[in-house]
């Protein structure tokens, strides 16, 4: 049902950029003199692309995905989401944001959770309760809706935030950071899923990460950045198949990446402290 | 039921040393008594008996002991006698069917109940508003806190007969409101308090995560800060009433008020019994008692349907 309801819309998009940076800055004014977060950075975002965003800790990436949230507010530059301001852009519903914690509130069950954004929005009841079962269905927690958070493990909760991101039709999905504080193998299980649900939906997708194998996995382009000023350093598209199996990370095509993501890291002199 | 031995086992620690201090409290008492009733005691005259330390006095005079146990006005009365004096001014006398006497503790205890609870809504709403004002305005955060906190270094003793007077002077009859204002002054603090906390405690990325969804201040005060703050809330309402209560009764205290069970503990010390005052103490402290458990068990209902765990 959603595939084929979103289909026309992903076609129509594929040239125009929908997220475009041009010369960004930020500088954050602090008692210690200025901090230089974001400095010239010019990227730009296609519909449907999966990008990650990864760099040593101090190197914007985090602050880069809040300005398109507009949650930031840069102090230099354009840039825009869907060609409107990202201030409009968040009053046009464009983006769900996923945190590093999943964020659920605890007096509320996953379902209830999910209904959040809805509530604040204004959807119906049943609109409501149409929407929370098929976003449900898309993270694989359809048994689960009845639950408090609490009930759930880590992995589940930050699936169940994913959805609540998904609720309402935002066609970006800004993920900060979302799997960071899961273990490995619960963590690979995700980053499959993932990889689905961004194939089922079509969505474009800005991710950031700490690491280099889940960047490579996942993304379609990893922009690689670094700090002091935080600064783009490479941008990668990657020539994987858009389908990839977990083994995928044992082809020489996936190492030459990380590869070119390590060399990036290490041009930017990301880890001289 | 685990919980019940050291609880038993305290309380009867409690009672031991209770009945162990009324020997030593009432020997003076018991000795007068004695003396009295013609039996001889060491030494005979009162006066010298008032130089002596009463442990002394209980070597010199072992057999009479026991007597102290037993006094109509004793210093210190035994936890039977408070027991039965407590029944006395309540179950006996609802029994007999007079429970609202003006000699009842149950109708004291209602006259000081009306004006806790009206005490206790008033500070509620007022702690509240007040929380709510701190944590939305800047300006009342940094003009208010400050206030608060003097508010509570001011002796209620010295500020009740204050209230009382004022208020009698603006033409408000009786002492239910004057009293429920001097116990909502002292209730309202620990909930200004704990919701300002409770109302803080939601963190940033709460908050962002709302501002992405273009929430308004109300959404997010309604969907956000005020359930998040639910368990400061309880937390203060439970210090709050018992606060309330202590309020009321010291309004009842120094003010010329003859009911409620602040008055009761006055009049007994003024005519001298001390089983009236340590009733009147021990059916203020059930009140507050079964208060502060109401507000438990309200809590725990609320917690659990909101799927916390209480």
């Amino acid at each position: 049902m959603l595939d084929t309801a979103e289909a026309p819309v992903v076609n129509r998009g594929a040239t125009t950029p929908v997220i475009s940076a041009k010369s960004l800055d930020l500088t954050f004014q602090t008692n210690d003199g200025p901090v230089h977060a974001l400095s010239g950075i010019d990227l730009d975002i296609g519909k449907g692309e999966f990008v990650s965003f990864i760099g040593p800790s101090g190197c914007g990436k985090t602050t880069f995905l809040r300005c398109i949230a507009a949650l930031e507010a840069p102090t230099g530059g354009t840039l825009t989401v869907n060609g409107m301001t990202p201030d409009e852009a968040r009053r046009a519903r464009a983006y769900g944001y996923v945190f590093q914690a999943a964020g659920l509130y605890p007096w509320r069950t996953i379902e209830k959770n999910i209904a959040l954004p809805l509530e604040i929005m204004g959807y119906s009841r049943a609109e409501q309760d149409a929407r929370i079962a098929r976003v449900l269905d898309l993270v694989e927690l359809s048994n689960f809706g009845k639950k408090y958070p609490w009930q759930l493990s880590g992995g589940m909760q930050q699936r169940a935030s994913i959805a609540r991101a998904l609720a309402f039709d935002a066609d970006i999905l800004l993920m900060d950071e979302p799997f960071g504080a899961l273990d490995e193998i619960v963590r690979d299980h995700l980053n499959e899923q993932l990889l689905e649900l961004w194939a089922r939906t079509e969505k474009t997708i800005g991710f950031v990460t700490h690491s280099i194998p889940e960047a490579v996995y996942l993304s379609t382009k990893i922009v690689v950045m670094s700090p002091r000023p935080g600064r783009i350093t490479d941008i990668i598209e990657s020539p994987l198949p858009k389908k990839r199996p977990l083994d995928i990370r044992d082809t020489p095509e996936f190492l030459q990446i990380a590869h070119r993501v390590r060399e990036g890291l290490r041009a930017g002199h990301a880890y001289d402290d | 039921m685990r919980s019940l031995f050291p609880i038993l086992a305290v309380l009867a620690a409690l009672v031991a040393f209770w009945y162990a201090a009324v020997a030593p409290m009432n020997i003076r008492g018991a000795l007068d008594v004695a003396e009295r009733s013609g039996t001889e005691v060491v030494p005979a005259e009162s006066r010298a008996r008032f130089e002596q330390s009463i442990w002394r006095l209980m070597v010199n005079n072992p057999e009479h002991i026991a007597l102290g146990y037993s006094l109509d006005r004793p210093r210190l009365p035994t936890p039977v006698q408070v027991g039965s004096e407590l029944w006395k001014t309540t179950g006996e006398m609802a029994l007999n069917g007079r429970p609202m006497s003006k000699r009842s503790l149950i109708y004291h205890g209602w006259i000081t109940l009306q004006s806790t609870l009206w005490g206790f809504a008033l500070g509620t709403v007022l702690g509240m508003a007040g929380a709510i004002a701190i944590v939305y305005s800047r300006v009342v955060n940094m003009s208010l806190m400050p206030w608060a906190i003097i508010s509570q270094t001011v002796p209620i003793v010295a500020l009740a007969p204050m209230i009382i007077v004022l208020s009698s002077q603006v033409g408000i009859e009786g002492r239910t409101v004057p009293k429920a204002i001097i116990s909502a002054y002292l209730c309202y603090f620990p909930v200004l308090v704990g919701m300002v906390k409770g109302l803080r405690s939601p963190g940033a990325a709460q908050l962002d995560l709302l501002k992405t969804y273009s929430a308004s201040g109300l959404q997010a005060f309604l969907k956000l800060r005020l359930p998040a703050s639910m368990p400061y809330l309880f937390t203060s309402l439970k210090i709050g009433i018992a606060a309330a209560l202590v309020g009321t009764i010291v309004g009842e205290l120094p003010t010329g008020a003859i009911s409620g069970l602040g008055a009761r503990i006055l009049i007994g010390d003024q005519f001298g019994t001390p089983l009236a005052i340590w009733a009147a103490l021990f059916a203020a402290a059930i009140l507050a008692g079964v208060l502060v458990t109401l507000l438990d068990l309200m809590q725990r209902i609320t917690l659990r349907r909101m799927g916390m765990q209480a």
